[in-house]
This record gives C-alpha cells, sequence and structure tokens, in this order.
C-alpha cells in the first residue's frame, strides 16, 4: 500500500490539514464506466459521503454524483465587487486628500478611474477565488477525515473511498467488486 | 525519478493512454542533458551581461543609455512594451481557448501560460531600470507617506502600473492553479528531492471529488478573469502613447491595434520556444503539427489584423490632413530610420501571408524560422512607435538628433533575454512543461464497454 507523503506540522495546521483517519473501503477502478456504475448503486444503497478520485475531471462522475454547484462563485462576486469598491475608494479618496487641480477640471474625475477599478475588480476577484477553492477544498477535507488514498488515481485509475464501520464493510466491498472495481481494500 | 529513466515506445496516436501521458510528460522531468545545461548556461552568461550593464548604469547613471533629447523613451520602453506582448498569447490560450473550448489548447497551453509569467517578470524590469534610480520604485505605489502624496491616477502610467501589477499577480496564479493537478501527478511518481519538492507544492491533491468540484468551477472563472484581463493590460499599456499628443501616438486605433500585435508576437515566440523543446523532450506525440498549424493560424489572423492597423494608420495620417501626423508618418517610411520601419512593415505586414499555405503551416523548420522573423518585425514595431515617433516629433524640431542605442542599451536588453530564458528553462525541468491532467482530458476516458467509448465530451 502506498501512502501520501506527510510533511510534519504544528499542532492546530495539523489538525486542519491531516485530519484524523476515517474508517472505510477504497475501491481502485481501470475503467470510467465502471466507476461511474459504482457511484449510482453506492448512490442507490444510501450512501452519501464517499469521495470519488480522478486523475481528470470529468462531467460523467459529478452527473452521477449530483453535487451542487461548487460556492467558489460568491467568492468571486463578492471579491470583484470589492476590488471595484477599493478601486473607486482609492481614486476618489486619494485625489481629494491632496487635490491637484489642472485647468479647473474636476479633481475626482471618474473616466480614468474607472481602469484601476477595472484592475482591481479583476485582481481581487482573481485573489479570492483562489482563497475559495482553498477553503472549500480545506474544508471539504477537513469534513471527511483522512480518508484512503492511492497514487495511481493521479495517473490512469479512478477510486472510491466508502466510509463504513467495521459492521458495514462487507456490503460495500461487495458492492464495489459487483460494479468492477480490480482492487478492493480496508483502511 | 526511477520510473521515468526509460522512455516507453511510442504507440500510434490512437492508442495514447493516461499512464503514457503521465510517464511521457514526468520524462521531460528527468535528469537533464548536456544541452540543457549549454542552453542554461548561455541563458545565465545574457543575463550576466545584464546585471554589469545595470550595475554601471547605477554607477554612473542613465547618460550611458543612449537618449538624445527628444528620444527620452527607447530602447527600455521599447523591450517593456516588447516583453508585455510577449506575455498575451500565453493568457489568449490558457484562458481565452479555455472558454472556447479549444480541445488542442491542451497541450500547448502550459508553455505558453509560464512563458506569460516569465515574460511579465522581464517586462516588470524595463520601467523599473527606466527610471534610473531603482531604489526609489516603491514610490509608485500609493502608500502612506509623510509628504501626504498620492500618485496620479489619471496618468496612464499609473493605470499601467495597476494593470501590470495585477496581469503579473493573476497570470502567476492561474499558471500554479493550473499546475496542482499535475504536480500530484508526477509528485506519485517522484522519489527522493522532487517528491519533496512536488509533495508540498501539490498542496494536498489527490484528485477527489470535492476538490475537482472546486477546482473546476474556480479555474473557470479565472479564465473568465484573465480574458477581459489580458485585453485591457495591452490596451492599457498602449494608452501610455495613445493618451500623449505625440503624432504617431495620439490614436483611437491604439487599444486593438496593440493587443493585436502582441498576441503576434506572443504566438510566434510560443513556436519559437515549442519547436527546441518538443524536440529535446521528445514530445512528438503529445505536441503535434496540428497545434503548430493552429498556432500558426492565430498568427496569421493577428499578423493580419496588425497589417491592417498598419494600412489604417498610414490612411488616416494622409486622411486627416494633419501636416503633423502626415510629417510623422512620412519620416517613419522615409525618414533616417527607413530600414526599422521597413523591417517592422516586411516581417509583420508581409511575412504571415506566408501562412496562408498549409504546406507552410505544418512544416514546423519553416515555422521556427518564421516566427523567429516576428519576434524581431514586433521588437522593430515597438521601436518605430517609441522611438522614431518621438525623434520625428515636429514640436522641437531645433533639438532633434538621431537617436542611437549604445552598449548600454543592448546589454540591458541582451540580459533580458537572459533572464527570461533562464527561468524558462528552469520551470521546464523541475515543472511539468505539458498539462498531464488537460491533455488526459482531451482523450478517451478508459471505458469497459468499448461501444460507449465513442460517446465523449471532450
Amino acid at each position: 500500500m502506498t501512502t501520501h507523503l506527510r510533511l510534519p506540522l504544528p499542532k492546530p495546521l495539523q489538525d486542519i490539514i491531516h485530519p484524523p483517519p476515517t474508517p472505510g473501503v477504497l475501491g481502485v477502478f481501470s475503467y470510467l464506466d465502471t466507476t461511474v456504475d459504482a457511484i449510482k448503486k453506492l448512490r442507490a444503497a444510501g450512501h452519501t459521503d464517499f469521495t470519488v478520485y480522478s486523475p481528470v475531471p470529468r462531467h460523467e462522475i459529478e452527473d452521477a454524483l449530483g453535487q451542487a454547484v461548487s460556492p467558489v462563485r460568491m467568492f468571486t462576486l463578492i471579491g470583484g465587487i470589492a476590488g471595484c469598491a477599493i478601486g473607486a475608494w482609492l481614486t476618489l479618496w486619494m485625489s481629494y486628500d491632496w487635490p491637484i487641480v489642472v485647468g479647473g477640471k474636476p479633481v475626482g474625475s471618474v473616466p480614468p478611474y474607472v481602469v484601476i477599478m477595472f484592475e482591481m475588480t479583476i485582481l481581487f476577484g482573481a485573489l479570492s477565488t483562489i482563497l475559495g477553492i482553498l477553503f472549500n477544498a480545506a474544508f471539504a477535507a477537513r469534513r471527511l477525515g483522512t480518508v484512503q488514498y492511492d497514487e495511481r488515481f493521479t495517473n490512469d485509475r479512478f477510486g472510491i473511498f466508502v466510509p463504513a464501520g467495521s459492521d458495514k464493510v462487507s456490503p460495500v466491498e461487495k458492492l464495489l467488486r459487483d460494479a468492477g472495481a480490480e482492487e478492493v481494500r480496508r483502511g | 525519478m526511477a520510473e521515468t529513466q526509460a522512455p516507453p515506445p511510442l504507440p500510434p496516436a490512437s492508442r495514447l493512454t493516461y499512464d503514457y501521458v503521465t510517464r511521457t510528460i514526468a520524462r521531460t522531468l528527468g535528469n537533464p542533458t548536456r544541452g540543457y545545461f549549454l542552453l542554461l548556461g548561455a541563458a545565465v552568461a545574457l543575463l550576466t551581461v545584464g546585471i554589469i550593464t545595470l550595475l554601471f548604469l547605477i554607477r554612473y547613471g542613465l547618460g550611458l543609455a543612449g537618449y538624445s533629447h527628444p528620444v527620452y523613451w527607447a530602447v527600455f520602453i521599447t523591450c517593456f512594451v516588447f516583453w508585455v506582448g510577449i506575455a498575451h498569447s500565453g493568457t489568449l490560450i490558457s484562458a481565452i481557448l479555455f472558454l472556447f473550448r479549444s480541445a488542442w489548447r491542451t497541450a500547448v497551453y502550459r508553455t505558453a501560460e509560464a512563458m506569460t509569467v516569465f515574460a511579465v517578470m522581464t517586462a516588470g524590469l524595463f520601467p523599473l531600470i527606466h527610471i534610473g534610480r531603482q531604489w526609489y520604485f516603491y514610490w509608485l505605489i500609493p502608500y502612506p507617506n509623510e509628504r501626504g502624496l498620492w500618485p496620479n491616477f489619471k496618468s496612464p502610467l499609473i493605470w499601467d502600473e495597476f494593470a501590470i501589477g495585477t496581469y503579473f499577480t493573476v497570470s502567476t496564479v492561474f499558471l500554479i492553479m493550473g499546475l496542482i493537478p499535475d504536480i500530484a501527478a508526477v509528485r506519485d511518481l517522484a522519489t527522493g528531492w522532487r517528491k519533496k519538492l512536488y509533495a508540498i507544492t501539490a498542496l494536498g491533491w489527490t484528485g477527489a471529488n470535492e476538490q475537482w468540484r472546486h477546482y473546476t468551477r474556480g479555474y473557470l472563472y479565472l479564465a473568465a478573469l484573465a480574458t477581459p484581463l489580458v485585453l485591457s493590460v495591452h490596451s492599457v499599456v498602449s494608452w501610455d502613447f495613445a493618451m500623449a499628443i505625440v503624432p504617431g501616438w495620439h490614436a483611437t486605433l491604439f487599444a486593438p491595434y496593440f493587443v493585436a500585435g502582441a498576441i503576434y508576437s506572443g504566438c510566434g515566440m510560443v513556436i519559437t520556444l515549442l519547436t527546441p523543446i518538443r524536440k529535446l523532450f521528445q514530445l512528438e506525440e503529445v505536441i503535434t503539427v496540428h497545434h503548430f498549424e493552429n498556432l500558426a493560424k492565430l498568427c496569421l489572423l493577428t499578423g493580419s489584423i496588425v497589417s491592417f492597423s498598419y494600412l489604417t494608420e498610414n490612411f488616416v495620417a494622409w486622411f486627416s490632413g494633419n501636416p503633423a501626423e502626415r510629417a510623422a508618418f512620412w519620416y517613419r517610411a522615409f525618414g533616417p530610420y527607413w530600414w526599422a520601419s521597413w523591417t517592422m512593415n516586411i516581417c509583420n505586414g508581409l511575412l504571415p501571408w506566408l501562412l496562408w499555405s498549409k504546406k507552410v503551416r505544418t512544416n514546423i523548420t519553416a515555422l521556427f524560422v518564421i516566427s523567429i522573423f516576428v519576434n524581431i518585425g514586433m521588437w522593430f514595431e515597438r521601436y518605430v512607435i517609441i522611438v522614431v515617433s518621438l525623434a520625428g516629433e515636429p514640436y522641437t524640431t531645433w533639438t532633434n538628433a538621431v537617436y542611437n542605442p549604445t552598449w548600454a542599451d543592448w546589454g540591458i536588453m541582451a540580459g533580458s533575454f537572459g533572464w527570461f530564458f533562464m527561468w524558462f528553462l528552469l520551470f521546464v525541468k523541475n515543472f511539468p512543461a505539458v498539462a498531464i491532467s488537460e491533455v488526459k482530458e482531451v482523450l478517451a476516458a478508459p471505458m469497459r464497454q468499448k461501444a460507449r467509448a465513442g460517446v465523449q465530451h471532450t
């Protein structure tokens, strides 16, 4: 069994980034269609919090999981609006803080400031999108605990980890095997 | 990397598998060859020339460069615009073509995106060198100070600072975001110190559904933000000139004209960089002639827009009846800098016409040669716009001097090429130069039921 390389981290970070292990079953799949089949069967059997690994994002997996749209979009929106507002504040406030009057024209003239507001919208929108991805992914990892992983999942294998106590392990193992898992193991 | 020592035999394209893609691309990270060290050594040597020149400039001042009244924006600013332009096609390929769902971009976009980041890094050096007293660079930043002064936000130079700063930040995070799943893929193959490096930089990526769910959504928004950004950046750069009243600069045409030119030069640079990388790293299977042909088509499109802009510019100068404008364009074509103008016209106006031929578009040697002339032509375009317009400006005829760059200008320019290629070479040897997960995305997914294999999302 191959394990994920671990880096020693200070205590609070350790808890967030490497949450305690979750017991369960890991199935390794060679094919996309068998993985999708297994997802459907797991959902029919009432499992909800299993993890699906894939080397590439596939719509088939997304559709089978029936996930809600990622909340990252709210991060982008709020970041963008905040950036635009900061751009407007920066330019207007600074212009009035030390007015340089040229040709009797307005001290705070909006058209040239649109450029700054635009750039700040993009900058803050992008950075907050990144934070949104990191925050949401870390939050999901924290919720699921440390789950089993196999190094082939970034190469050419698909995987499903189903959290299960020792009493529920056998039916899950059977389900994954029937769906076409080439390898099933407990952890 | 133990697993990647022996290159796997090349299967026919239809048998490209996920595993084959991972290993082929991870192989580029193996032990460097002598050829690689020679290239890196050449880049570092050029950078050393630049650093020594910069030390001279700091000690003896900007007088060492060829500035002569009224040409105070010269080779440094030319190089700045040139490098910013080079950056643009990277974002075009990585963001705009992503939104257009162009499947072919996956094989070339990582190289292009890395080129973007390093080209902006290079471009950013030039305004700093150009200001002369580099240790006061922080005066450009709006920070509270005891003088109570703020930058003038009505100045296009400040817009430019915000645009370039944003562009650098966003293209860097965009590159890093795209790298994460690929770093995880090489992490899972690597051994030794590389394993540690990739374990840190992969940020714990496992390809779990919760990660892909947020990642794919976030990546889409990053692409959607980078798209207007890339169009804005070169527009803002063009306004550095267009907002001034120098004849030859003061044109509303400038923003689209500069953006098209930027993408034209950038596509040229992508071809220049990909040709040797593909050979050195034996990526012929992943980066095919088809990719080069598509890049050539982009060159043809943007090159035609650039040629059309040249015609429009000259037509408007004549049609406006403005004597200053007419004189400026006459000076450009037939003045002392005629050679620069005609280099620009031939390389950017005529050369792209060769790309109408499919024979040329699918001949990589021909494309490589053309791409170098595209780079030369686009450098001269900026030289013509900046230096020649200033040298010929009609407001101070009694002070006009024929400007000639000196060794200090050339030294800094050589250094900038060294700096760019040094970062680029270090990058391609340490991180996957082709997007592993995105190349797999356009392949047929492994299916047990062969009948279903034909139904694909690509």
